[in-house]
């Protein structure tokens, strides 16, 4: 007889579930995704067994549904996880993240001598390359990589 | 023709070719007569926020040709923004008082930031070591007069190429005319790669060297610029490359009839003051044009040409 598999993360009925996200990179998800200040049950599951990574984060979000903006944010930091839309505890779809063709707000530029660095603004950026990730900043026309990209507080 | 009204003028990629060929024309206009009062209800802005001479006072001196009334501040100290006042704040009480905003900034991308929250256009004069698009617009009037066309030219771009955004915006902007480019500095200051990628992606050629002498005979254009001591970590490897780019009178035996030298200046070591009486010295003249080319961007901005 097969062992039963216990789900370490509670199913939920309705909502999200990002699966397959970094280890490294589960509580950046939350931030992107402002999951800090969601006013409903949040699972995080992270360092869980993974047959495709060996280790990876798992997020459940209750009643909560992504547009496509938002789910291209988390491409950013997590090109590999996918998406997936629950309904009555069924798998309704199953998308996959792509990076957007611009990223406001979300990001610091990294050049210490840009504007957005000393006043209150928005930042904007245009992706200018996928992979590796190269992200052009509207204002100082600085790149800002995977390695430079911090987010914002 | 493209309608120039209203636009800002933040980065060399704002303006189309076209549109740069435009305001050359215009320049051209005031260059012959540029004493004219047709700005003379007009209000400019001049902020700036760190010190500069030739732009400023370039800037100045145009916009007073033309008959408009000047405010602003060549230095913040004594201004609001040493209170603390934010940039966006200064900006949009400024754009209540003024017809058009000059502004220098060493935070870059601040006029980018400007143009988006001023009621009036927005000329960046400077934002730190990101854009100075009038210095390009100067340089591509110095280039077009003294050659004649701006199409099929050989330009020498010598000096900190690292670190120059004259030389990234010239090369960039003379992508569009398909111009060779011979690259001549220290290991230590050779072109940024992304600036190269450009060259490459326009479909042209570059060259890279370290000594002067190499690129000497071949060019049109040899646009100088200063090789900082700073630059260098190692003070003995800034000793050992810093006449590798200084130009003398006696190199320019054999340069092409046509060829001038420019120079963004303020120049300090790199052209010795001998090249001044050749034929060749064209950095003051183009500094002059200067004037005549933010006329003519004054002019076709606020709609008078």
């Amino acid at each position: 007889m097969e062992p039963k598999k216990e789900l370490i993360v509670p199913a939920i009925e309705n909502g999200t579930v990002i699966d397959h996200i970094p280890t490294d990179v589960v509580y950046q998800v939350i931030r992107i995704l402002g999951l800090d200040k969601y006013n409903d049950e949040v699972l995080i599951g992270n360092y869980l067994h993974s047959q495709k990574y060996g280790r990876k984060g798992i997020i459940k979000i209750k009643n909560k549904y992504f547009d496509h903006d938002e789910i291209n944010k988390i491409a950013l930091v997590a090109p590999l996880a996918s998406i997936i839309k629950i309904r009555n505890y069924q798998v309704e779809e199953k998308i996959h993240a792509e990076v957007p063709d611009h990223v406001n707000k979300i990001i610091k530029c990294m050049n210490p001598k840009c504007i957005t660095n000393f006043e209150a603004i928005e930042t904007k950026f245009d992706v200018v390359d996928r992979d590796p990730l190269k992200l052009r900043c509207h204002y100082c026309e600085k790149f800002t990589t995977k390695e430079t990209m911090k987010f914002q507080d | 023709m493209g309608n120039l009204k209203g636009r800002n003028l933040i980065s060399i990629t704002d303006f189309s070719k076209e549109e740069y060929i435009q305001v050359l024309d215009i320049a051209e206009e005031f260059e012959k007569n540029p004493k004219q009062p047709i700005l003379k209800d007009k209000v400019v802005a001049t902020l700036f926020f760190e010190p500069s001479t030739r732009t400023r006072l370039s800037f100045e001196s145009a916009a007073n040709q033309l008959g408009a009334r000047i405010i602003g501040f060549s230095d913040p100290g004594g201004t609001s923004v040493q209170k603390g006042e934010s940039l966006h704040d200064t900006i949009v009480m400024v754009a209540s008082y003024a017809d058009l905003i000059v502004m220098r900034n060493p935070k870059e991308g601040s006029s980018r930031y400007a143009s988006e929250v001023s009621a009036v256009p927005v000329i960046n004069a400077g934002d730190g070591a990101n854009q100075h698009p009038t210095q390009c617009m100067l340089d591509l009037y110095s280039i077009r007069k003294t050659q004649g066309t701006l199409e099929n030219l050989q330009i020498a771009c010598v000096g900190d190429l690292k670190y120059g955004r004259t030389v990234h915006s010239l090369v960039q902007a003379m992508c569009n005319f398909n111009a060779t480019f011979h690259l001549v500095s220290p290991q230590e200051l050779k072109l940024p790669s992304s600036v190269k990628a450009s060259i490459k992606n326009a479909g042209l050629k570059y060259y890279q060297y370290t000594d002067l002498n190499d690129v000497i005979a071949n060019s049109d254009i040899i646009y100088m610029t200063r090789v900082q001591r700073e630059r260098f970590p190692d003070p003995l490897e800034y000793e050992r490359v810093k006449d590798s780019c200084i130009l003398t009178a006696s190199m320019l035996k054999g340069c092409k009839p046509n060829m001038k030298v420019l120079h963004p200046l303020p120049r300090v070591n790199e052209i010795t003051v001998d090249v001044d009486r050749t034929p060749y010295a064209y950095y003051f003249r183009q500094a002059q044009n200067g004037v005549y080319v933010r006329q003519a961007l004054m002019a076709a901005i606020l709609g008078v040409r």
